[in-house]
């Protein structure tokens, strides 16, 4: 028994000196084991006095709780450590790239007509799409544009026959609406359209949006708020907007939109000419089967790359059918 | 339209300077194009009188001149061919700063002194003429400032006329609408009527009366066309873009800018017999003004002499019977010819003039007795002659009517969104020269005058309220109707989900012409015929596309060529073919693939993108909707005979996925294998409403089989078989190996395939789902030669 206090001294020098988890049991076996030596001492009581006994028991339990307590708390250092190697082991270098594809991306004039239709849509307006090779008929007559009129000679069109042509604008797309249907009507049009003129300013293929409401009661000043909350909406912003007079055969009165596009050298507001509008001439409804007297009806149309290129700053229009993935890709 | 401000202010003159003035007539729908200085910026130039003329001792094309100038008399040395003594010229004297910051200064020239400089026009930015010095009229006066005299201080104003103002083609015209807007009168001089000097008239016979209602003749005798016309009428003819020619010439011009009634001037002499208007015979032929020969179509109005046609109406005269020095006696024509008689004509002959931009236009009708009077009087001024009695021919029926409309007051209110007040319009109405003719219980009925051919109906007198009150004057309201609520259909995607699921796989959508190159559409789709353009932009935009591969492979190509290996496009829009009741326009979903499967990466592999990274993009757009598409093995003229399938859904063919044939791919110089395919969007648009079906909380069991079979059988072949006979309670088919290899033999192959079988209300037991495996298993052996794999 006077050896208890040697026995525990050179027990947690064994604990301090196990280097892994492996010789750390061996001491816990050596110890505290079943035949350990501090074990062994509890199985010696028998030889003692027995009112020794319990206070030699006691002090022999002291001595195996403080080599399980060192066991213990070394197991804990040396699980510790172990894991930190481990997990050292385990550190990548984040910085690389990640695995996966590449996201494409929508081309900037659908991108465009996206945001176009969804803020006609949540006015409620409809998308009407329709042919593209049109009839004389569609494409002119029923707007008010007869053989004759000068306003052919501005459209430039592409014929195939002398009745068939590539639609010079996506207005055809309204009366076929409008003939296949009743009143009132909210809708917009979508699409391609085709005009002979190729430069640096045309391309003979581009797109517009048209857009048409006939109602009841609908004034030129109810088409004021329509145009000035969309052109505010779609270049986030409160800026001027003017409407000024002008000719269109299916629109009467007839408009054109301008936006304030920054300052003049002697500050006054520098003008940009982005949409044509107007109210549906009665002429265009009797074509359609819609009562002038009963219904009045507003109609506009826009340019959808000219509005892109405002929009993104892109400076050439011809890029936008050139296709080229290092222009396509600024517009995912 | 160009007119100089001046002249304009002759007419009507606001308190308004020049950019407010241009502001103000854009906002009444005039718009403005440009606005650009009369002459070049420079000053200390004035009239010069060249007093005497000296050779230079000591150059032979230099003169010594003594001028007079506002400071005296100074010696100058010139070099202008057309200097002489007597005559007036701009005297640049010392001090002066002419255009390119070019100041004058005392310099002696070969020895010579020289106190200033006679200019040319083109030395003051008047012209690009250098054919010596600007004549000034005898009687300027010597020594004053040259900007005052010429009243240089002036611009030209460049109006883009929509098409129904014609009645802004004309000084008149625009002075009336600047009246209009500044509410002030406008100073008009009517024409005086000349005297006849004469008796003889010349013949008119009009053969065509509903396409010239209205011809006036007249024959101006012993006239000198030699002599030069006013620097006062060239500077306004060159401020409003139209170039002196002569006399003659110069004053029809100005008589057309001044009151909008284009004239033309004959030379007697070459007209046989009198004036006929009448419409071309087959196969005449005309040598025009500017030289070239023309054949004329029948629809063609002309104006002939007894003999042959003389001018083409409203367009353009003929050379032979045009006015030029030698000519005495001319005829002056001022006619009204119908618009839709000579609209299109200009252009059909590759032409447009001034003239024809009028006439299709609509001139005034009532305007060609005027113009005529205004004509003779200023040839008469100029070039002398006697004037004869004016002709006309006319037919009252044919000329347009000045209609009666009426305009609703609840109308204007109704249109505009305002009301804006029955004094206002009326005074509106009537300052733009329209006459109320009575006043009703709604409003008024209004009078249109002729010269606004461009009003018909109610609205086109509600646009001119609303213009002259000013569009930005009006009103801003919501539109108020009822905002229905339209029937969803939830079956139908959007096309932007679509896009998006192509987009986020790594497609870039592009947008390519829809006319393509005949030659590569018939490489690509021979069995199609492309619906031909009429008037091409191009040869190589020619036909209408019947696949959308024509332009994203080229679009490929274009890629390939700046350095892009991995392009992965997709295109959506109509093809164009000729169908049975008319053309087939059917929107399509094309897409074409070529390069590395993966970005280039630490990470990825450098494998090419095959056939089956391809469909699985396919199956994922039909897995969106819910619905399985089948792909057949197909042949496809422009596809690789190995690599192409039909894609069938709901049993229906909807299109192709393929690898381009080789000798295609070769053809259109791309590089590397290119996989396409074209869907018909519909296919990928519409599907079907979910409903539920019960589901099984019972095991599933699985069995795995691997077969041996000729490389030449689809494994489509072992599903279909494998669902025919394992049961009802069959639940899934998945192959989920294939290979080929020495050890399965030359021309086999081997696919593992799993079977699962779940039943809806128990549990399945060993017995019967191998009673059902071992009959795939015999079925595949005996339909498809299968042997199983140990």
């Amino acid at each position: 028994m006077e050896n208890l206090e040697q026995l525990v001294e050179d027990g947690l020098a064994a604990v301090s000196g196990a280097g892994d988890l492996r010789s750390l049991d061996q001491v816990r076996v050596d110890y505290l084991g079943k035949k350990g030596v501090l074990t062994q001492q509890l199985k010696s009581l028998g030889e003692l006095p027995a009112d020794e006994r319990p206070a030699a028991g006691q002090r022999i339990n002291q001595a195996k709780q403080q080599v399980q307590d060192a066991i213990s708390a070394r197991k804990e250092a040396l699980e510790t450590a172990a894991l930190d190697q481990k997990l050292s082991a385990e550190s990548i270098d984040v910085t690389l790239p990640g695995r996966g594809q590449e996201k494409g991306g929508l081309h900037p004039v659908t991108r465009t007509l996206e945001r176009i239709e969804q803020f006609f849509a949540q006015a409620g307006y409809t998308v009407e799409q329709g042919p593209e090779i049109e009839d004389d008929y569609h494409n002119f007559e029923a707007l008010n544009i007869p053989e004759h009129h000068p306003a052919r000679a501005m459209h430039d069109t592409f014929y195939f026959n002398p009745g068939t042509l590539l639609r010079t604008h996506t207005s055809p797309v309204q009366i076929r609406t409008m003939e296949n249907s009743e009143p009132p009507f909210r809708m917009i049009c979508p699409g391609r359209v085709y005009r002979c003129d190729s430069d640096m300013t045309h391309t003979p293929m581009f797109h517009q949006v048209e857009g048409l409401l006939v109602e009841k009661d609908v004034s030129f000043a109810d088409l004021k708020s329509t145009v000035e909350e969309f052109l505010r909406v779609f270049f986030e912003k409160d800026l001027a907007v003017r409407f000024r007079p002008s000719y269109f055969p299916f629109t009467e009165p007839s408009a054109e939109v301008d936006i304030e596009w920054g300052r003049e050298e002697d500050g006054s507001i520098k003008w940009l000419e982005v949409m044509g509008c107007g109210m549906v001439h009665p002429t265009v409804f009797n074509y359609c089967n819609v009562d002038p007297e009963r219904y009045r009806g507003f109609a506009f149309g826009m340019g959808v790359e000219r509005l892109a290129m405002l929009r993104y700053g892109v400076n050439d229009l011809r890029m936008f059918f050139d296709n080229d993935l290092r222009f396509l890709r600024q517009f995912r | 339209m160009k007119f100089s401000e001046q002249w304009l202010r002759d007419w009507v003159n606001p308190s308004i300077d020049s950019q407010a003035l241009v502001e103000q007539i854009t906002m009444a729908g005039l718009e403005v194009d440009d606005v650009l200085p009369v002459a070049g910026d420079f000053s200390g130039v004035v009239v010069g009188r060249v007093v005497s003329v000296e050779p230079h001792p000591d150059a032979d094309k230099l003169r010594v001149c003594q001028v007079e100038g506002s400071n005296g008399t100074v010696p100058v040395v010139c070099g202008a061919p057309n200097v002489r003594e007597g005559m007036r010229a701009p005297f640049a004297e010392v001090g002066a700063q002419l255009p390119g910051d070019f100041k004058v200064k005392k310099a002696k020239l070969r020895g010579q002194p020289s106190e200033g400089m006679l200019c040319a026009a083109s030395e003051l930015g008047l012209s690009d003429d250098h054919d010596g010095l600007l004549e000034l009229a005898s009687d300027a006066p010597v020594g004053a400032d040259l900007r005052r005299y010429l009243q240089l201080d002036d611009v030209t104003i460049d109006v883009d006329l929509t098409p129904n103002r014609s009645d802004c083609l004309s000084l008149r015209g625009l002075a009336r609408e600047v009246g209009v807007l500044n509410r002030i009168p406008v100073d008009v001089d009517e024409p005086r009527t000349v005297p006849a000097a004469h008796s003889e008239v010349v013949d008119v016979r009009v053969e065509a009366a509903s396409d010239c209602a209205r011809y006036l003749g007249r024959v101006i005798r012993n006239v000198d066309l030699t002599a030069e016309t006013p620097l006062w009428m060239t500077e306004r003819l060159r401020r409003s873009g139209i170039r002196a020619i002569d006399p003659a010439v110069d004053v029809t011009n100005y008589v057309m800018l001044e009151l909008g009634q284009p004239l033309h001037a004959f030379d007697r002499a070459e007209i046989s017999g009198g004036i006929v208007v009448r419409l071309a015979q087959p196969e005449e032929k005309l040598v025009l003004l500017d030289g070239q020969e023309v054949t004329l179509t029948q629809d063609t109005l002309v104006i002939a002499d007894h003999d042959k046609p003389i001018a083409i109406a409203g367009v353009m005269g003929g050379e032979h019977s045009g006015v030029n020095d030698n000519t005495r006696d001319l005829i002056l024509e001022a006619a009204w010819f119908n618009p839709i008689t000579i609209s299109g004509k200009a252009r059909e002959y590759g032409l447009h003039t001034d003239a024809s931009h009028r006439f299709e236009r609509g001139v005034d009708p009532k305007l060609t007795r005027q113009a005529m009077e205004r004509a003779t009087q200023l040839l008469m001024d100029i070039v002398g002659g006697e004037p004869g009695e004016i002709v006309e021919v006319k037919s009252d029926a044919d000329l347009p009517d000045e209609p009666i409309v009426e305009l609703r007051e609840a109308r204007v209110s109704a249109v505009l969104g305002m009301d804006i007040g029955r004094t206002e319009i009326e005074e509106i109405l009537t300052r733009l020269g329209l006459h109320i003719d009575k006043l009703t219980r709604d409003g008024w009925k209004v009078h249109v005058p002729s010269f606004r051919p461009d009003i018909a109906i109610e609205e086109d007198l509600i646009e001119e309220i609303g213009r002259i009150y000013g569009y930005n004057n009006l009103p801003v309201t919501e539109p108020s109707g009822s905002l229905g609520l339209r029937p969803g259909n939830e079956a139908r995607r959007p096309l932007s989900s679509v896009r998006s699921l192509l987009v986020n796989r790594g497609y870039q959508e592009a947008i390519t012409y829809s006319f393509v190159d005949p030659d590569t559409q018939a490489l690509l789709d021979p069995d199609h015929t492309g619906i031909e353009l009429a008037n091409p932009i191009s040869s190589d935009m020619a036909v209408m596309r019947t696949s959308l591969w024509s332009g994203l492979l080229k679009t490929v190509a274009y890629n390939q060529n700046r350095q892009q290996n991995r392009v992965r496009l997709f295109e959506t829009g109509l093809r164009f073919l000729k169908g049975d009741k008319g053309i087939d326009q059917v929107p399509m979903l094309a897409g074409a693939v070529t390069g590395p499967r993966d970005p280039e990466s630490w990470v990825n592999g450098r494998q090419m993108v095959d056939f089956f990274d391809v469909k699985g993009d396919l199956e994922a757009l039909f897995d969106l909707l819910g619905v399985s598409a089948s792909f057949e093995t197909g042949s496809h003229p422009a596809l690789h005979p190995g690599q192409t399938a039909a894609i069938h859904r709901d049993g229906e063919f909807v299109g192709w996925l393929g690898a381009l044939h080789p000798n295609v791919q070769k053809k259109l110089d791309l590089n590397g294998t290119v996989f396409v395919f074209e869907l018909f969007l519909n296919s990928v648009l519409s599907g079907y409403v979910p409903h539920f079906k019960e589901f099984s909380k019972f095991p599933e069991v699985r069995r795995d089989l691997a077969i041996v079979l000729d490389d030449g059988v689809p494994y489509a072949d072992v599903e279909r078989i494998a669902r025919e006979r394992a049961g009802d309670q069959l639940n899934a088919v998945r192959v989920f190996d294939v290979f080929t290899g020495e050890s399965i033999g030359e021309g086999r192959k081997s696919l593992a395939v799993s079977l699962v079988w779940q039943h809806p209300e128990r549990t399945l037991n060993d017995e019967e789902v191998q009673d059902c495996f071992n009959d795939v298993i015999e079925s595949l052996k005996a339909e498809l030669g299968a042997t199983l794999r140990s």
